[in-house]
């Protein structure tokens, strides 16, 4: 069993993730930024416009800028390498990026629950029992266990049943919605120990409440 | 109570002259304040009669002060009275103008676009005691005083299908159609049908209506006017403009503005005024017919003089285009034409039939073409001998003639004999193959093909081998080399992100590869002269009319200098080169824009040479092939001579399409804006090349005037091909050979292509 609550006093500890960023191949290096600076990953709706320049690098004649991966503060930088010849994947500046609110609960989520994900690209619905209980008392509510038949899957007009694989438990999270088409491999829904599910509420809650995001980060 | 109702009107005539001044700090303004707030402190302690009295006074110095305002207004303060609320709008129009009239397509905001107004409307006329009800069809955009769902009159693309649709209708039922233009521009998204392609298509459709059209512009604003535009008649009301870009849109490029940016206003008045926008200057220039004076500080709804003036403009414009196609019009021409008399009387007095005969339908169609074919003969530069002008008439005419023989005349006969020759042909064949099989057996036992296989399969393992469609498929034998090529540097894919591609070496992937990424397959923009050297026959390609030179028709600060610039780093006179040439042996007209000369925008040369282009394919009935290298759109510091181009080249490639051409058009690199939406748009077989962009207004304009953020693949060509804009997407490596199919398949018997 997996202590939830560790794994949250864990992360506020240290709540960043240092994210290392090397270079995509050889060349020669050129830095444009020193550490303490604040630097932003890609923005847009569609993530179109690149993160801030850390460095360049240069093979033939082909300068090519190395954007930031993530938002954060540039933690260190190996000055050494500044105008240097370097080799293919070499670090050589680390960010410090403190952990949003979305990704403390998709961290301890993922440890905590077992996704079932999608086989298919299908619209997915439970079959009409589990439906009815969820509808009345929320999915919480519904006890799987390997082997049971769960889901109906849609597809063109044909339905077939769906059975649910993996560690017993209940439902804590339904990640489908009515008539949606979920992608194959995306999780359908999360189950946890009945036992644990008051723990991972509580730690929800929490980190709902209490974790702090510095300005600019997201 | 009365006086309170007519200070009330005083102000809001106030915050009208306010509103129109701008930022200006405008002193008569501050002197109307100052007498009205006068007048109502001393109204209170006058007596009745005095107060009417002397409130009369004051209304009589106001029209004075407005007369002197008007006659100092400058492009801008006029660009500011057609977007006021209070500016007349197509519902008074059809209110005021017409007798009775019912919207078509939707009313208010239960339509497929608000700001597109449709109405079947009457006009009825008293002629020699005798009443004549006459139905028009009534189309355009509409502001509705600031209504919100109306988009401020900017069509989305459903809009400008619903006007194409009633359009047909209106020949249908061979009724005139009445075209009011109240757009600041068409609302620029590919949403189906495309903002481009729809009105392409708009432009297509008015080129070959056969019932009268008469557009009457107050606020024109680039392609969204130009999709109902097209007319045989155009008026324009005195204080509307008619433009090709937004004044503040042509002041974000001047001043080289970043999205987000606002332009200055000096900035905004200088380039209106520089982009030659107002009544008076598009008369000079020959693109609007008449202008019919609008009331001091433009026409609102209560100016019900105004109105009647427009009823009898609008009915004397129809009528003088019905009567020029007509065999019978000689007195009422005249009475038409004459200056002298009351201008109601003369236009109710006459009578003229609003539905055309078939041969009268053929004329106006002509009447047309050649009106706009002779607009913007000014705008750009010929400097030809007037002998060599005339010794290429001559060339034309001998083309006309021999391409008649040759096509018409012979063909007609040529055609039975022929089919005499293939009956005889299938009967000889039938008996051959009888006789012949026998011998073929005895051929085959003797192993006599075998010979032909053994030479082939030896050939194939002591000779190189050529990759389909690889280096020696795409290229002519020609050895042009691209000067990217030179350049011994790798470059990086723009998608190496997304598909994890290589650094690619230039020399190679400007060469063999011909600028295709080997790992994704994207395309990297190549020099217009590599498709010349790579696409055509070897030494087939043979310029013409290449001495038509772009021009400055408007005086544009800067504009001759970028000119020379573009002139003298290209080698070209203009960004269209005019060519003809073979695509293995088949010959063809081709008209191609290059991105290398100020963007491949369009002005009055390109279109010229576009149009001379076509005329020459029609005469010596060749295929013609529109190729886009790249265009930006229209120039816009050439103005409304640009944008005229829209128009006038799309008549021209529909008459050469009627007349049985084949017309293909091929984008690479971007192609946007107004050459998209129209002459390009309107072909029936358009491919692009893969990674081309194609679409009507760029990302930044986009977001700009609409708010809507767009995914970066928002105008790629595989969009276009989903929305059924284009028809294929081709490998740059097999432009030749797509393009020869695509002449083999297309071109069938009734098309020119041999």
């Amino acid at each position: 069993m997996i202590d939830v609550k560790a794994l949250l006093e864990e992360m506020k500890a240290s709540p960043y993730t240092m994210v290392e960023v090397a270079t995509p191949h050889t060349g020669v290096l050129s830095l444009s930024l020193a550490p303490g600076a604040q630097v932003r990953g890609p923005l847009g709706s569609w993530k179109e416009k690149k993160g801030t320049t850390l460095a360049t690098i240069e093979r033939e004649r082909n300068v090519k800028p190395i954007h930031a991966p993530t938002n954060g503060v540039v933690e260190s930088v190996a000055s050494d390498l500044d105008t240097a010849f370097v080799q293919a994947a070499t670090p050589f500046c680390t960010i410090r990026h403190y952990l949003t609110k979305a990704e403390v609960l998709a961290a301890i989520l993922k440890k905590a629950l077992f996704l079932f994900p999608a086989p298919e690209r299908a619209k997915y619905y439970f079959v009409p029992e589990v439906d009815k209980k969820v509808r009345a008392s929320g999915s919480r509510a519904v006890k799987v266990r390997d082997g049971m038949e769960l889901f109906i899957v849609s597809r063109m007009k044909r339905e077939s049943p769906l059975a649910y694989s993996g560690p017993a438990g209940i439902i804590y999270a339904v990640y489908f919605g009515l008539a949606d088409n979920v992608d194959a491999g995306d999780p359908l829904i999360g189950v946890c120990p009945a036992d644990q599910l008051a723990v991972i509420q509580d730690v929800v809650n929490r980190v709902q409440a209490e974790w702090e995001e510095p300005e600019g980060n997201g | 109570m009365d006086i309170e109702k007519r200070i009330h009107g005083l102000k809001t005539r106030l915050d009208y002259v306010r509103d129109i001044s701008g930022h200006k700090d405008n002193e008569n303004v501050r002197l109307l304040a100052a007498k009205l707030a006068e007048f109502e402190e001393r109204a209170k302690a006058l007596p009745v009669h005095e107060v009417a009295k002397q409130f009369t006074a004051l209304e009589d110095f106001f029209t004075f002060v407005e007369k002197k305002l008007d006659r100092e207004l400058t492009p801008m303060d006029k660009v500011r009275i057609v977007r006021h609320p209070q500016r007349i709008c197509l519902r008074d129009i059809l209110e005021n103008v017409y007798d009775n009239y019912t919207e078509l397509g939707g009313q208010d905001e239960y339509s497929i676009d608000p700001s597109m107004l449709i109405a079947r409307a009457y006009i009825t006329r008293r002629v020699g005691g005798k009443v004549y009800n006459q139905p028009v069809m009534v189309i355009g955009q509409e502001k509705g005083h600031g209504q919100e769902f109306r988009n401020g009159g900017s069509v989305k693309p459903w809009g400008n299908a619903k006007a194409q649709h009633y359009m047909k209708v209106a020949q249908t039922e061979n009724i005139p159609i009445h075209t009011y233009i109240f757009t600041p521009g068409s609302y620029p998204i590919e949403e189906p049908p495309g903002a481009a392609q729809q009105i392409a298509r708009n432009l297509y459709e008015m080129a070959g209506l056969s019932v009268p059209i008469v557009a009457c512009i107050s606020e024109g604003g680039s392609g969204g006017a130009e999709a109902i535009g097209l007319a045989d008649a155009r008026l324009m009301l005195s204080h509307g403009y008619y433009s090709v870009i937004s004044p503040e849109g042509a002041a974000a490029i001047e001043g080289r503005l970043r999205q987000g940016q606002r332009a200055p206003a000096e900035l905004i008045e200088a380039c209106a005024k520089a982009l030659k926008i107002t009544a008076d200057d598009n008369r000079a220039m020959g693109y609007v017919d008449r202008v019919v004076p609008e009331p001091p500080l433009g026409a609102r709804p209560e100016h019900y003089d105004f109105f009647k003036l427009l009823r009898q403009e609008m009915i004397r414009a129809t009528d003088s285009v019905v009567l020029s196609v007509r065999g019978w019009n000689f007195f009422r021409m005249m009475a038409l034409r004459s200056g002298r008399g009351d201008e109601e009387k003369r236009t109710e007095d006459i009578y003229v039939r609003w539905s055309l005969s078939a041969q009268a339908r053929e004329r106006l169609i002509w009447r047309r073409y050649m009106k706009f074919r002779r607009m913007s003969r000014h705008a750009y530069l010929d400097p030809r001998h007037y002998l060599d002008k005339v010794s290429g008439w001559g060339r034309e005419a001998w083309w006309s003639v021999s391409s008649f023989f040759k096509y018409d005349f012979f063909k007609k006969h040529q055609k039975k004999f022929a089919h005499a020759v293939e009956e005889i042909g299938a009967e000889v064949q039938v008996l051959k193959d009888k006789v012949g099989a026998p011998l073929g057996k005895v051929r085959g036992l003797l192993g006599n093909g075998r010979s032909l296989d053994l030479e082939k399969a030896g050939k194939s393992l002591t000779e190189l081998s050529c990759w389909e469609g690889g280096a020696c498929g795409f290229l002519n034998g020609s050895g042009y080399l691209s000067p990217q090529a030179r350049d011994d540097r790798t470059v990086t894919c723009p998608r190496a992100d997304e598909h994890g591609c290589l650094d690619l070496w230039a020399p190679e992937l400007f060469g063999d590869s011909a600028g295709v990424c080997a790992f994704c397959g994207h395309h990297f923009p190549m020099e217009s002269q590599w498709y010349l050297h790579n696409v055509f026959d070897r030494e087939s390609v043979f310029e013409f009319n290449k001495r038509i030179e772009s021009g400055n028709p408007l005086s544009h600060e800067g504009l001759a200098k970028a000119l020379e610039k573009a002139k003298r780093e290209t080698g070209q006179k203009c960004s269209c080169l005019t060519f003809e040439a073979k695509v293995k042996d088949v010959r063809v007209v081709v008209a191609m824009l290059t991105a290398n000369f100020r963007g491949g925008s369009v002005g009055a040369a390109e279109g010229e040479k576009f149009i001379r282009a076509a005329d020459r394919a029609r005469k010596k009935h060749y295929p013609f092939l529109a190729y886009v290298h790249g265009t930006a759109g229209i120039r816009i510091q050439e103005g409304v001579n640009g944008v005229i181009q829209m128009p006038r080249c799309t008549l021209a490639v529909r008459r050469y399409m009627e007349e049985g051409g084949l017309y293909v058009v091929l984008y690479d690199h971007n192609s946007y804006a107004g050459p998209v939406a129209s002459f390009l748009g309107c072909s029936p077989y358009q491919f692009a090349v893969r990674s081309a962009n194609i679409g009507f207004a760029g990302p930044g304009v986009i977001k700009e005037t609409t708010g809507i953020d767009i995914p970066p693949d928002y105008h790629d060509a595989h969009q276009a091909l989903s929305r059924g804009h284009i028809v294929a997407i081709w490998d740059r490596r097999e432009i030749r050979e797509n393009l020869y199919q695509a002449l083999l398949t297309m071109g069938g018997r009734n098309l020119y292509y041999r």
